[in-house]
């Protein structure tokens, strides 16, 4: 096994080997500025050129329409503030979820002080939203839909095809945020109605800092930075070379074997799932069992608090995350396991352990001894478990 | 993000547990805010803290300081017990980073619980100390 198990890869991924030597070049030798016109420049262009065909081709869509940017929380924001700049004169309300990210939940928040007015979609107990909710929100002023294809913490699918089909019939623009689900989820721009994607580098084995925003053609709406021409005058500044090219080859291994992997990280998914419930009483699991990310897993440990149990897996060398408290930096657990209604305590004993093509059931198997050893050692310390157990033993006695 | 003297206190806490018959048990915090701390003492005849047991549901500054909240206490008297101060618990902890601060808090809050149940249960004044506020989140909630 190796020194660390790896599960936050809803977090970010390893760069696989593959996606760093595709980079170096561009990191050495090959630095040419793709809007310069010598023959050294032509490289780069003609290099990135290609990574927007390949994007293009995953997504269905055409290389024009690909905008590369500094990461899926750019392609967010600009996708959000642009279009609301560029369609005052029809409208100014967006309807977006409870549960999106921070990227676009904060990004509506802050249009919200200029003037937007929103509307935030509540979502069921697995994390999906309601179709009948959605119709009824839409007003005449309604600009933009924005609901994720999946969700980072709970790895909820949205019925983005049957919003898609929604938004086109109500001419609304419809934008999904995909930094989850895109490479690990075929996802088709023309199926699904989509007008606007974002997607991140890192997320898929890839490099960080790089991402890009699909941008239908004909979409009305304003560029995110004002300069040079790079990126059809809407993005402008000089390419991130080799970013792009590790972005590239990193979308074109993750969809080589996205079936083959989609079907490896389901089974070890629900191994996983399957085997905490079974071993670890007063836990449940969170999200949709069936509408899932393939590699995500979501656990409530009812009794103990999140911060603890990260810190001692870190102990055994086991990497993973939580929606408590104490990892967001404020004082309230995780907006998204209280929009599916967790109570605080149960949300604060989250734990999402999120799996990459590098997992082993192994791994898995030594992870959930881990849990179930820091789980017990954690009850024993509770004082909520301590109170379960004397009203259990008490009702018992009665 | 821990000192090491905070690690130490959380991977290696002192005094988990629970005190039978304990001369006083205060409860303080809530599970709103992801921080619950229990602080059992054993007090005897001539008001020295011969125990101190905690139980703590919350992260790792609150397990910490919960350790070191106890490990102070005991050998003392409910006096000198009382002026253990949340400064004295992150000083000894080699410090708490300033999101943590109110987990020291918490534990100074939770002694001062527990001294008052003291007090309450014999019917003595302990000078300077005040009724503990009480916020401890009531409801069970159970997974199905």
């Amino acid at each position: 096994m190796k020194d660390i198990i790896y599960l936050d890869n809803a977090a970010t991924t390893r760069m696989r080997p593959a996606v760093a030597d595709a980079m170096l070049p561009f990191l050495t030798e090959e630095y040419g500025n793709p809007s310069a016109v010598y023959g050294l420049a032509s490289k780069s262009r003609a290099a990135i050129n290609k990574v927007r065909e390949t994007i293009a081709g995953t997504l269905f869509a055409r290389p024009e329409e690909i905008y590369f940017t500094a990461g899926g929380s750019e392609a967010d924001n600009w996708a959000l503030k642009a279009v609301f700049e560029a369609n005052k004169d029809k409208g100014n309300h967006i309807i977006t979820t409870k549960i999106e990210h921070h990227a676009v939940l904060y990004t509506c928040h802050y249009l919200e002080s200029l003037g937007c007015e929103v509307t935030y979609l509540n979502v069921d107990e697995n994390g999906r939203i309601s179709m009948d909710e959605l119709k009824r929100a839409i007003r005449p002023t309604t600009i933009l839909i924005s609901v994720m294809a999946a969700n980072n913490e709970i790895g909820t699918l949205e019925p983005i095809k049957e919003i898609g089909e929604i938004a086109k019939k109500h001419k609304i623009y419809f934008h999904t945020d995909a930094v989850q689900a895109y490479g690990q989820i075929p996802i088709s721009v023309e199926e699904c109605h989509i007008d606007l994607l974002s997607a991140s580098g890192h997320k898929l084995n890839g490099p960080k800092g790089v991402g890009f925003l699909y941008i239908r053609k004909g979409v009305k709406l304003t560029s995110f930075l004002h300069g040079g021409a790079q990126e059809r005058g809407r993005r402008a500044g000089t390419e991130n070379v080799p970013g792009i090219i590790g972005l590239g080859r990193a979308v074109e291994l993750a969809f080589e074997d996205m079936e083959e992997r989609r079907q490896r990280e389901t089974e070890l998914r629900d191994y996983l799932m399957e085997k905490v419930m079974a071993e670890i009483p007063y836990v449940r699991v969170n999200g949709d069992r069936i509408n899932r990310l393939p590699n995500n897993v979501n656990f409530s440990f009812q009794f103990i608090e999140g911060e603890s149990l990260l810190i001692m897996l870190d102990m055994k060398h086991i990497c993973a995350s939580s929606g408590s408290a104490c990892t967001s930096g404020s004082l309230d657990p995780s907006h998204v396991l209280l929009a599916i209604g967790l109570p605080h305590e149960i949300a604060h004993g989250s734990l999402r352990l999120t799996l990459g093509y590098e997992t082993t059931k192994e791994e898995l198997d030594h992870t959930v001894e881990a849990i179930k050893e820091i789980v017990g050692k954690l009850r024993d310390m509770s004082p909520l478990y301590e109170d379960f157990i004397r009203k259990h033993s008490e009702r018992e006695e009665q | 993000m821990y000192s090491e003297k905070v690690m130490d206190h959380f991977q290696n806490p002192r005094n988990v547990g629970e005190i039978e018959h304990a001369s006083g048990v205060g409860t303080v915090g809530n599970a709103k805010c992801g921080d619950i701390m229990r602080i059992y003492l054993d007090i005897d005849e001539n008001q020295v803290i011969r125990d101190a047991k905690f139980k703590t549901f919350g992260c790792g500054a609150a397990i910490a300081t919960s350790s070191m909240a106890t490990e102070l206490v005991k050998g003392k008297t409910v006096q000198e017990a009382l002026a253990v101060t949340n400064k004295a618990v992150m000083e000894a902890l080699d410090g708490l980073p300033p999101v943590k601060v109110h987990c020291s808090l918490l534990a100074e809050e939770a002694i001062h619980a527990s001294l008052w149940d003291y007090a309450q249960k014999n019917h003595i004044t302990i000078d300077g100390l005040e009724e503990p506020k009480t916020d401890i989140h009531e409801g069970e909630e159970l997974l199905e």
